[in-house]
């Protein structure tokens, strides 16, 4: 018999983490262990996650492939999927079918310094590949991670921010919007795309990993092109709506790509051959 | 060479009566209430000739609504149940040549990586038999896309009516000599030449070819905001179109159990690309116009190395404000 490719597998809800205002992180464990055992995944890669009863959403894997046993992600309660799924409780079963996509390259990083650029919702499909670059630490030279969110209360992952800035294998800096700072913050207070101007990484033989929201982005990669960082050596994970993840249903089509099977992982210079409609 | 037969118009009442006892359903385009719609074919008076159906055939591969998975409530679990396609024997009787050759593009993104079985198991339990047009309306613009309205290309079987009565039956495949099998008495081998009537005229209106390296240069152009600015968003092209894929997936469910279903969507759509955000990569109307030209004429063909358009010409009946798929297209060759 042909495989069902819209069945997904089923998962029990193993732990909840409230990370910031409507933002939870679930960590995911196959119902069937055998599955589990048969799962693997690639840094980079998505899934679709449903809420029985009310449909499926498209996220990021937020955990890294170097750690078995489950995956994590992490979502932002909007729309009627995602409410469904922020009402689950530990225990309850949803459902995960994946991993679609392609992947980071970490190959072709190896021997680099890797600067990471994130903000607010879209540290989840960097803190993949951050742990995984983390878990490989000496494939790499330096490691930066930039990350800034609107306010401290929008801080995702603030556990594992206070971990990576107690490391001595890489650099974090954190900051907020200008306002969005409360009495004590040591961080850094200001947008993104200046922090990185400020900190000016140095681009010869680095790697750059940009995702946030759009205004982020485009503010974000004037400032890495002046620090000469080469449109080969810049990277994003796009985020277009799909239902399918299998290049069926036709949404996430931008130009000649579909962002689930040829994305959600481009570089620039792969983004400026396509229409700017993600 | 296909194999060549005649067949009389009592055969054919013969044939029908035959597929329907061997347990196929068999639809064709048929005025039901004052419109051609594909329903069940029992009498050849059924056959609305000359005339497109208003939606196409697609349904019968691809269904509007089609469940891919159900599940049960139980407690903290979930049961999943896996769905079978319910492929019933189908055979397509006396669809244009257009509509034939329109499975291919569905095919193509169906198993261009995945394999739908839902797809694949209706396309495979259907046998298409087809008619040559020998009349065009000024919607139709097959001969554009290096088509001509008696092709063979889709069709297990097609029929060309002779000059004299009855038809000529090409048997093409596998699946049309099972027909034949059927009812072979039917089916006179042709000795010599069929003197079939002349197919429907359809006057070129644009290159296909010389469309696709137009549109390599022409995304930026404002044609696409002038030829869109009476666009509604209605859907309606993408509704009656063969070879419109795209697909929107909804669960359906109450308290013990649910159920998944695919539908057809339209990326004429808003909500075809809303992020969850409140972004849309597609915003405006003239936006999700030019990616419906360029999904049919730039994408397919790059992707596919087909294109995702037969000039059947239904979406321009279909509009509610007269677009024409045909003049769009010849101007955008320009």
């Amino acid at each position: 018999m042909e495989a069902n490719i819209y069945k997904p597998y089923l998962m029990r809800i193993a732990a909840i983490t409230e990370e910031a205002p409507s933002v939870r992180t679930f960590r995911l464990e196959f119902v069937d262990p055998k599955e589990g055992e048969a799962f693997t995944f690639t840094t980079g890669q998505f899934g679709l996650y449903s809420a029985f009863g009310e449909g499926e959403s498209t996220f990021c894997i937020a955990s890294s492939p170097t750690r078995k046993g489950y995956i994590e992600c992490t979502f932002r309660e909007t729309g009627r999927v995602t409410s469904s799924l922020a009402d689950k409780d530990v225990g309850d079963v949803v459902g995960f079918r994946g991993p679609y996509g392609n992947v980071f390259p970490l190959d072709k990083w190896k021997g680099k310094s890797l600067i990471f650029v994130a903000g607010g919702i879209a540290l989840p499909p960097l803190r993949s590949v951050i742990w995984n670059c983390l878990d490989l630490r000496d494939w790499f030279k330096d490691i930066t991670v930039v990350y800034g969110a609107r306010s401290v209360a929008d801080l995702v992952y603030k556990k594992e921010l206070e971990d990576w800035s107690k490391r001595t294998d890489m650099k974090l800096v954190v900051t907020v919007d200008p306002g969005g700072e409360k009495p004590g913050w040591t961080g850094k207070v200001g947008f993104v795309p200046h922090i990185v101007e400020q900190i000016a990484p140095p681009a010869a033989n680095t790697v750059a990993i940009v995702c946030g929201p759009p205004i982020m982005i485009k503010l974000t990669l004037p400032v890495l092109a002046k620090l000469g960082f080469g449109k080969s050596e810049i990277y994003t994970t796009l985020e277009n709506r799909m239902k399918c993840g299998l290049g069926k249903c036709g949404r996430c089509n931008t130009g000649r790509s579909y962002v689930c099977k040829d994305g959600p992982v481009y570089t620039l210079a792969e983004l400026e051959k396509l229409p700017a409609e993600y | 060479m296909s194999d060549r037969y005649t067949i009389t118009e009592s055969a054919l009442v013969s044939l029908l009566a035959a597929l329907a006892a061997s347990g196929r359903r068999v639809l064709g385009p048929k005025v039901v209430a004052d419109r051609i719609d594909i329903a069940p074919i029992t009498s050849l008076a059924d056959l609305a000739k000359d005339s497109q159906s208003v939606v196409s055939a697609k349904n019968v591969v691809f269904p509007k609504v089609e469940r891919l998975l159900k599940y049960r409530f139980e407690g903290k679990n979930v049961a999943l149940e896996d769905t079978e396609p319910q492929a019933q024997p189908t055979v397509l009787f006396g669809i244009r040549p257009c509509e034939a050759r329109a499975f291919h593009a569905l095919d193509v993104v169906f198993n261009w990586d995945y394999k739908d079985k839902f797809f694949n198991a209706r396309l495979a339990n259907t046998t298409v038999v087809a008619i040559s047009c020998t009349k065009a309306d000024d919607s139709c613009f097959c001969t554009s896309l290096g088509s001509r309205p008696d092709d063979t290309q889709g069709s297990d079987i097609l029929l060309s009516p002779l000059k004299a009565g009855g038809f000529l039956a090409q048997v093409l495949t596998d699946k049309g000599k099972a027909l034949l099998a059927l009812a072979k008495d039917a089916f006179q081998p042709l000795t010599g030449n069929a003197d079939v009537v002349p197919p429907a005229t359809v006057a070129p209106a644009f290159d296909a070819k010389a469309l696709q390296q137009k549109l390599a240069t022409k995304f930026d152009s404002p044609l696409w905001t002038e030829q869109s600015l009476r666009c509604l968003g209605c859907g309606a092209c993408a509704f009656v179109c063969p070879t419109c894929v795209c697909f929107d997936i909804q669960d359906e469910a109450d308290t013990r159990q649910g159920q998944r279903l695919r539908a057809w969507d339209s990326c004429g759509m808003r909500m075809f690309t809303l992020h969850a955000s409140g972004h849309n990569p597609r915003d405006k109307q003239s936006q999700r116009w030019r990616q419906r030209i360029y999904h049919k004429f730039a994408y397919y063909p790059d992707r596919f190395q087909t294109l995702g358009c037969v000039g059947c010409g239904k979406c321009s009946r279909a509009c509610p404000v007269d677009m024409n798929l045909k003049q769009h297209l010849a101007e955008a060759a320009e």
